[in-house]
């Protein structure tokens, strides 16, 4: 194959992709787009299927605490990673136990510690709470069911956020499109060999 | 029961990777043949290898979320239709036993979405009775078979490189894409240790060959290829043999059992029609099993009658006996040398390198009978569902200090896979199930399954060689150690009897299971001529993984395919000659 043809090749293939990705977003309704239209029908924010309306708070309020806004990098908020655990909550029973008792927990743990609820508390409130829930060396009988809740809302938040088009393009993932060639990465097995001795 | 009038030639009974290659050959030789696929036509528009996880709405968690919950994943996002749960589609593992049953139902079945390793069996590996004592020896020589596998790899396209290693056999060879980084580690750690790694030999073509597209390296190889870029039986060989006109497909068809005569020649092939529940009949001259290796011995042990009590073409009683699988364990590592290192594209075509077994030649002193090679994994892979959360674990936390320890983590685990060969043991077999019936009527397979110690002698030297390669690039071996690997493995150490056994795969998981009709001359031991040609059923042939003797530890389906291909040509002169 000439040079010539095969760059038409990879370009023709680039042109499938572009028009199988907007086949498939509507076919399979991409979520974003799924958002965006409850966003829409509820005159901007996201309608919850699973949890409360108090309980989206609470669960968007984590999701921000565990993939913040870093440097203007935007975070899990702006990847819509709550709005993913609720839709996944809403088909999932199990789920959506594991979540409407975790916010009862938290809402309570909050309490005794002197704020109305999770999302009311202060920051500081917030975070000290999580300091203890979110390692599994503090496990006891008053906090494991938090450290355990929030052990899921951790997973599912980064499972969200990566697999978000913000999350994706934040851990720099370059694969996945078409290449003419596939070049020897000669810099990075400089790099590699040299840091390991070899 | 409705049947047709027409007698085919030949009906082909499955579509992978034999079903496919018999369907080219023939159709090449001027036969036309009816080919029974068990699911839908595969449509090309529908892979999905280009799609990111934001484009599907559960981003690869599965319907109703079930990647956290279990059950059942990657239908709506891969191209793998099938798994070892098919709605109304059971088998049975009896007490004791720990089998599990991949199926895809689709046209090219798993052959759309395997890992495209193509490795040549090594002389030896045909006779590994006469050179230990052990299982069977094959009624073939590697040299009834190397003109096939030329021709296999000059059609489907192989890329690798010559290396003259006596446990692999050098092939026709594409030009391999370069070795990445975590390639490269492995391969000099393994060359202090004495072994060698080389190119990777996988069934990706880097030319364009036959009408086909080279690789565009988007790393995706298992959930299809839309530029058919690496090979499937659908869009490799069954989509260009259908335009010779001498192909006729009725999907979604699941065949039943098969019809003889009073000589014992099957006359027909009952299925079921899955769209109407309806059951139909196709007449055919031959018939050619291809439906995977349990399958294809389910409907011979399904095909009862009074002149074959024990099911058809099973006077010698050893259909569905001797099943075997590979034997898979894994180790991985966190290697340091890859933290912050200039970041790349390392998508590329899957396996880059590999190590091919070094020890056949002071296997007396090791202590287990048979080789094992080594796959690699690594590199940047796609972010996916599931692809952090071991280091969110471990990390703990949460904010910046969470996200840092992701970021520094991705792309520095290195991971090795062995494959290798089971020796065939009397416990390992699949049977009817007494009373358990799929969806359609149609008993059931019984699974029993046993390791011995020699899978298991083979699996703590894996375990060993895995830690000395990693170890010798700084990897940093997770605590916990090695897994079993494959779809469905149980962690090491489960139970207190686990806790002494080395991390196995369960008896199914790597999806090489093979063996259940296997070839001999002795039909006394064997269902199939040493042409996969039926002993007592002369118009029945078998091109799947069931006529395999052994199991060597290179993954079948390149021998599937040179096999079927040899056994295509020899029933096309079979046919010419009137003698079928």
């Amino acid at each position: 194959m000439s040079e010539i043809s095969r760059r038409d090749a990879v370009r023709r293939l680039a042109m499938a992709i572009a028009a199988t990705g907007v086949v498939d977003r509507a076919a399979a309704q991409d979520v974003h787009s799924m958002t965006a239209a409850a966003q829409a029908a509820s005159g901007g924010s996201y309608a919850p299927k699973a949890f409360t309306a108090d309980q989206f708070r609470t669960l968007e309020r984590l999701t921000d605490l565990i993939i913040p806004v870093e440097n203007g990098a935007p975070g899990a908020v702006a990847a819509g990673a709550a709005a993913w655990i609720d839709m996944i909550s809403s088909e999932n029973d199990q789920l959506k136990t594991i979540y409407g008792n975790g916010f009862t927990w938290i809402d309570a743990a909050m309490k005794q510690r002197g704020a109305a609820s999770f999302v009311s508390a202060t920051p500081e409130q917030q975070t000290a709470l999580l300091d203890l829930i979110a390692y599994r060396r503090n496990q006891s009988p008053e906090l494991s069911p938090g450290i355990e809740f929030f052990s899921w809302v951790r997973r599912m938040t980064v499972d969200a956020f990566y697999t978000s088009e913000i999350g994706i393009k934040d851990i720099d993932y370059r694969g996945n499109r078409p290449m003419g060639s596939y070049p020897s990465p000669e810099e990075s097995i400089a790099y590699a060999v040299k840091k390991a001795g070899l | 029961m409705p049947q047709t009038n027409t007698v085919h030639d030949v009906v082909i009974v499955g579509s992978g990777a034999g079903g496919g290659t018999v369907t080219k050959v023939l159709a090449d030789l001027g036969i036309s043949v009816l080919l029974l696929e068990a699911g839908p036509m595969l449509i090309m528009s529908d892979l999905k290898e280009h799609m990111l996880p934001y484009h599907v709405p559960h981003r690869g968690a599965g319907a109703k979320g079930e990647a956290y919950t279990g059950g059942r994943t990657g239908f709506t996002y891969s191209a793998t239709y099938g798994g070892a749960q098919l709605d109304g589609e059971p088998y049975t593992v009896a007490p004791g036993s720990d089998f599990s049953w991949f199926r895809s139902r689709i046209l090219g079945g798993r052959t759309n979405h395997y890992g495209r390793v193509t490795l040549r069996f090594a002389d030896y590996d045909f006779m590994g009775k006469s050179i230990d004592g052990l299982g069977f020896d094959w009624p073939i020589r590697y040299e009834d078979l190397a003109p096939y596998y030329d021709k296999a790899e000059n059609f489907i396209g192989v890329v690798g490189t010559v290396e003259k290693i006596r446990s692999a056999p050098d092939g026709i060879f594409q030009t391999p894409a370069a070795l990445r980084a975590h390639d490269t580690l492995v391969q000099r750690s393994c060359a202090k240790l004495g072994i060698r790694a080389v190119p990777a030999r996988q069934a990706v073509i880097t030319r364009a060959t036959n009408g086909r597209p080279p690789c565009h390296y988007c790393g995706q190889c298992g959930r299809g290829c839309m530029t058919a870029s690496n090979y499937a039986a659908s869009y490799v060989q069954i989509f260009p043999a259908m335009k010779t006109g001498r192909v006729q497909i009725i999907a979604n068809a699941m065949a039943r059992e098969l019809v003889t005569d009073a000589s014992g020649k099957v006359t027909a092939v009952s299925y079921i029609d899955k769209t109407t529940g309806s059951e139909q009949q196709v007449r055919c001259r031959t018939v050619v099993l291809a439906a995977s290796a349990c399958e294809s011995a389910r409907l011979l042990l399904n095909s009862k009658s009074s002149r074959h009590p024990q099911g058809l073409a099973n006077s010698s009683g050893v259909v569905g006996r001797y099943l075997m699988d590979t034997v898979g364990s894994s180790l991985s590592a966190h290697v340091p040398a890859l933290s912050g290192m200039p970041r790349y594209n390392s998508d590329g075509y899957g396996n880059h390198v590999y190590v091919p077994w070094w020890g056949w030649e002071k296997q007396k002193a090791l202590g287990f009978p048979r080789g094992y090679h080594i796959e690699v994994g690594g590199g940047y892979g796609m972010p996916n569902i599931g692809s952090f959360t071991g280091i969110a674990n471990r990390a703990e936390g949460y904010g910046t200090k969470l996200k840092q320890a992701i970021r520094d983590e991705y792309g520095t685990s290195v991971g090795l896979s062995g494959r290798g060969e089971m020796i065939p043991n009397e416990q390992s077999f699949c049977e009817i199930d007494p009373e358990v019936k799929d969806r359609w009527g149609i008993p059931v397979l019984r699974f029993h399954w046993a390791w011995s110690d020699h899978e298991l002698n083979q699996v703590r030297h894996m375990q060993e060689t895995f830690r000395a390669i990693l170890e010798g690039m700084g990897g940093q071996i997770a605590t916990g150690g090695g897994r079993g690997g494959g779809r469905g493995a149980a962690a090491a150490g489960a139970s207190p009897q686990a806790a002494a056994r080395p991390p196995i795969s369960r008896g199914g998981a790597i999806i090489h299971e093979v063996g259940t009709v296997r070839m001999g001359n002795d039909p006394k031991t064997s269902p199939l001529n040493k042409y996969c040609q039926g002993h007592e059923v002369k118009n029945l042939f078998v091109a799947d993984g069931a006529p395999f003797v052994t199991n060597p530890d290179k993954n079948p389906t390149h021998t599937i395919i040179a096999l079927a291909w040899r056994t295509a040509d020899y029933l096309a002169e079979e046919m010419r000659k009137g003698n079928v």
